[in-house]
């Protein structure tokens, strides 16, 4: 009896503590700093550099929110998370949203409580392989030794296309990035497969690059985006409009050095909009209404934040492919700002 | 007449035959004495070989300034042409620094070498006891390596200033006065954490100040109440202080004297620096719990053995990992949201406890040895129970446990490592990740793990080395 008064007790107080901290945004504000999960270190995506800034694609969309927010891209502390405690860490509280390279699957979204609320990368499953080895496809790979890293979906998914095309395969399993890459490169296996943009990254480094290709076939779909926890949509809102006004901004030339200039000359309603020079729609979201405007500033629109860390020309040089606008046959689609 | 040969001088004795002495005997009886031990010799120089020719180039190569590990291996193709292997040291160069310190500001760095050179500064009484050579010669050494350190690091003037009193302090009070010194040993916690974390000066003082109530109190209750009473009451009396009089004080002494330097988060603590930092917390807190629990669960008193019974065993019976976890997400559940109790602060205690737990069943293990006469002798001389367990059990029993107490610590320490897990910037994995993450320096990978590697064999055989000393030192029985 008294065991149950105690534990109600505990759980009233638990709801209470839980509803006074109902909106991120203003916890935010009052802390005057945005907390963003993050990668512990993966290239190009979110890693620290030797004196401890942060960098990277999934980073700079974290800096544009919380120049959305706060109004300084500067105030963001990065939580470095691992894969078994990223999740954990955003359903406590510990960080306010994750941009750390995680899928969104139908489970997470449901079981785990948590809700993707963008899309930033569309990546996929691919294979590396030796040019000598003379493969041009994925099926050709029947009975090769596969490297593969443990406990991903990546590993499900290896299993699953084999069994599809009824060809054989040997795992051999490694714990992360730099063995797989190791094992691979001393011919421990015939190939090495992950997300499309992590072989890409190990090829842009390796000694003889040039001797290794990356086969056609994407053999899983694996759409990263920023999560945010369930129960609080005003907050999701704000990450979603945040990131949908760096893909606005790309469709419509806002680079992060001509705002100020467009934001005088244009003409177009929606511009003027985005960039809170008429209606009211950054107060509509509980923000500042020049929150998008600062955002844009912050790192550049997606295409800039693209090309300044994993685009062409940056030693991982990724194509934009599917992350192209919907304009350029890519998949990154803004619904209207009104 | 017969003619006799006498010999009238004594011949030199000739040298034993060349297979009985030199280089060529010990061969002989140490590797090829047995056909087996034939193989294995012959096995153990093949394994030898194979070890040194695949890896000697590989260290002969060895490029310790480049901007990346492409660079790096177009030096080491330009000095020993297409296709040699050399490693790669450059990226210890470039990143040193989070090895060491993780993200610590780097014109801050002062601060954790001053604690780091201070730590041994305060561990010498302790480590040392009595010997005022080995004192004095510890003390030197501490004072020679802060002077060229700190003035390396960039120490601001005043900074440096202080610093060198205080040595130039300790070193003559360990001539005058070495027992002193332990004064030192307990203050120092709050002074290395200040240094480390910096802020206000007034909050470590304060918060020490509770240990001054606690003693205060035991002194003045003792004599009206007893012993135990007191001390109970004089806890009590901390624990008030600490909880309602700590915050206000300190920060009324710091409006009316602000004393202050930059504060430091928790999450620019990295590498070795936050290796020690939870090692040597870790160790030190836990020697002392460790003692009381394997005394409680001696203990006649019914809860205080059951007490540490389930203490211990809860403990022992999960990993860390579990606890680490436990430090890292399941304590945020509890606690109501926006509470930022530090992440290094709640790995410490749990590391700190998961020693305990263990320390206490070495140390449970040392009481045990000891012969029933001793607690008889300690009975029948009279002695209380806590001056029987300080004059005469716990100097036998924690002299027999010294070799496994620091086993124990040696594998705290390498523990520390797992912090990786829950997001913290240890040395092996933490850094490492970052480094590897970096694109210049993508691809690398032995060259971590054996200076990471290299730091914590030279830390744990130091060691090491030092309790077989105190062994030694301490051995009084006479085989």
């Amino acid at each position: 009896m008294k065991k149950s008064v105690f534990f109600g007790a505990l759980a009233a107080t638990t709801l209470v503590a839980g509803l006074s901290s109902a909106g991120t945004v203003d916890d935010i504000k009052a802390r005057g700093e945005l907390i963003c999960g993050s990668n512990t270190g993966l290239t190009g995506f979110g890693t620290p550099d030797a004196s401890g800034n942060w960098t990277g694609f999934d980073v700079d969309l974290c800096r544009a929110i919380a120049a959305a927010v706060l109004g300084d891209a500067t105030k963001v502390k990065f939580v470095p998370t691992t894969g078994e405690t990223r999740f954990t860490a955003l359903q406590s509280g510990e960080v306010d949203l994750l941009v750390r390279n995680s899928t969104w699957t139908a489970s997470r979204d449901s079981e785990l409580a948590l809700d993707f609320v963008a899309v930033n990368y569309y990546d996929g499953q691919g294979f590396m392989v030796k040019k000598d080895l003379g493969v041009s496809s994925a099926k050709e790979l029947d009975g090769a030794t596969v490297c593969i890293q443990t406990g991903t979906t990546t590993e499900l998914n290896l299993a699953d296309f084999f069994k599809q095309n009824n060809i054989s395969y040997q795992p051999v399993t490694v714990a992360d990035d730099s063995e797989a890459q190791r094992q691979y490169l001393a011919g421990a296996c015939d190939a090495y497969t992950t997300d499309a943009s992590g072989l890409a990254a190990s090829r842009a480094t390796m000694p003889d690059a040039e001797n290794h290709v990356i086969l056609p076939e994407i053999i899983s779909k694996e759409p990263l985006g920023p999560v945010v926890r369930h129960g609080d949509n005003n907050w999701g809102d704000v990450v979603r409009w945040t990131y949908y006004a760096l893909l606005i901004a790309e469709e419509k030339g806002i680079t992060a050095a001509n705002v100020e200039e467009v934001l005088a000359s244009t003409t177009d309603e929606e511009v003027k909009r985005l960039l809170g020079a008429s209606g009211d729609m950054g107060v509509k979201f509980g923000l500042d209404n020049a929150a998008f405007k600062n955002a844009i500033m912050a790192g550049g629109n997606y295409g800039e934040i693209f090309a300044r860390n994993i685009g062409e020309g940056t030693s991982i040089n990724l194509a934009r492919g599917l992350n192209a606008l919907w304009t350029q046959g890519g998949l990154q689609y803004a619904p209207p700002f009104r | 007449m017969d003619k006799h040969f006498a010999r009238s001088e004594m011949l030199p004795p000739l040298p034993p035959p060349l297979t009985e002495r030199g280089v060529v005997k010990w061969l002989r009886e140490n590797l090829f004495s047995t056909p087996f031990n034939i193989a294995l010799t012959l096995f153990g120089i093949l394994v030898l070989w194979w070890l040194v020719s695949t890896s000697l180039p590989w260290w002969l190569n060895s490029v310790w300034v480049a901007d990346s590990l492409g660079q790096c291996r177009d030096i080491v193709a330009a000095n020993a042409g297409e296709g040699a292997t050399g490693a790669c040291w450059a990226s210890i160069h470039v990143w040193w620094g989070a090895f060491i310190f993780g993200f610590y500001p780097p014109e801050e760095w002062w601060r954790p070498i001053l604690a780091f050179g201070l730590l041994f500064a305060a561990l010498a009484p302790v480590l040392f006891a009595g010997q005022k050579r080995n004192l004095t010669l510890l003390l030197g050494v501490v004072a020679a390596f802060l002077l060229v350190t700190l003035w390396l690091a960039g120490t601001p003037t005043l900074a440096f200033l202080l610093a060198v009193a205080l040595i130039a302090g300790l070193v003559g009070l360990a001539q005058v006065a070495p027992g002193r010194l332990l004064w030192f040993t307990l203050v120092y916690p709050a002074l290395c954490f200040w240094l480390l974390w910096g802020g206000s000066i007034w909050s470590p003082l304060v918060a020490m100040a509770g240990f001054a109530v606690l003693y205060a109190v035991f002194r003045a209750a003792s004599p009206l109440i007893g012993l135990s009473p007191a001390a109970g009451a004089g806890f009590v009396a901390a624990v008030l202080w600490w909880l309602y009089l700590d915050a206000p004080v300190a920060a009324a002494l710091q409006s009316v004297l602000p004393l202050a330097i930059e504060a430091i988060n928790s999450d620019q603590f990295g590498g070795f620096l936050l290796a020690t930092v939870i090692g040597v917390t870790g160790i030190s807190f836990s020697l002392p719990i460790g003692i009381l629990l394997a005394l409680g669960r001696q203990s006649d008193m019914l809860i205080v053995k059951t007490l540490s019974v389930g203490f211990i065993e809860f403990v022992r019976g999960v990993p860390l990992i579990t606890l680490l976890f436990t430090a890292s997400l399941l304590l945020q559940y509890f606690l109501p949201p926006g509470t930022n109790f530090d992440i290094i602060l709640r790995v410490i205690i749990l590391v700190t406890f998961f020693a305990a737990a263990y320390l206490a069943e070495v140390i449970r293990g040392g009481l045990a040895a000891l012969p029933r006469g001793q607690y008889e002798a300690a009975d029948a001389l009279g002695l209380d129970y806590w001056r029987a367990q300080r004059l005469i059990i716990l100097p036998q029993a924690l002299k027999i446990s010294i070799p496994a107490i620091v086993s124990t610590f040696i594998g705290l320490f390498k523990d520390t490592t797992l912090v990786s897990f829950v997001g913290l910037m240890d040395p092996l994995r933490g850094v490492t990740t970052i480094l590897r993450a970096d694109i210049n320096w993508k691809g690398i990978y032995w060259e971590p793990y054996i200076f990471v590697g290299f730091i914590f064999f030279l830390i744990c055989f130091g060691m090491s080395r030092y309790s077989m000393y105190l062994e030694k030192k301490l051995k009084t029985d006479h085989r």
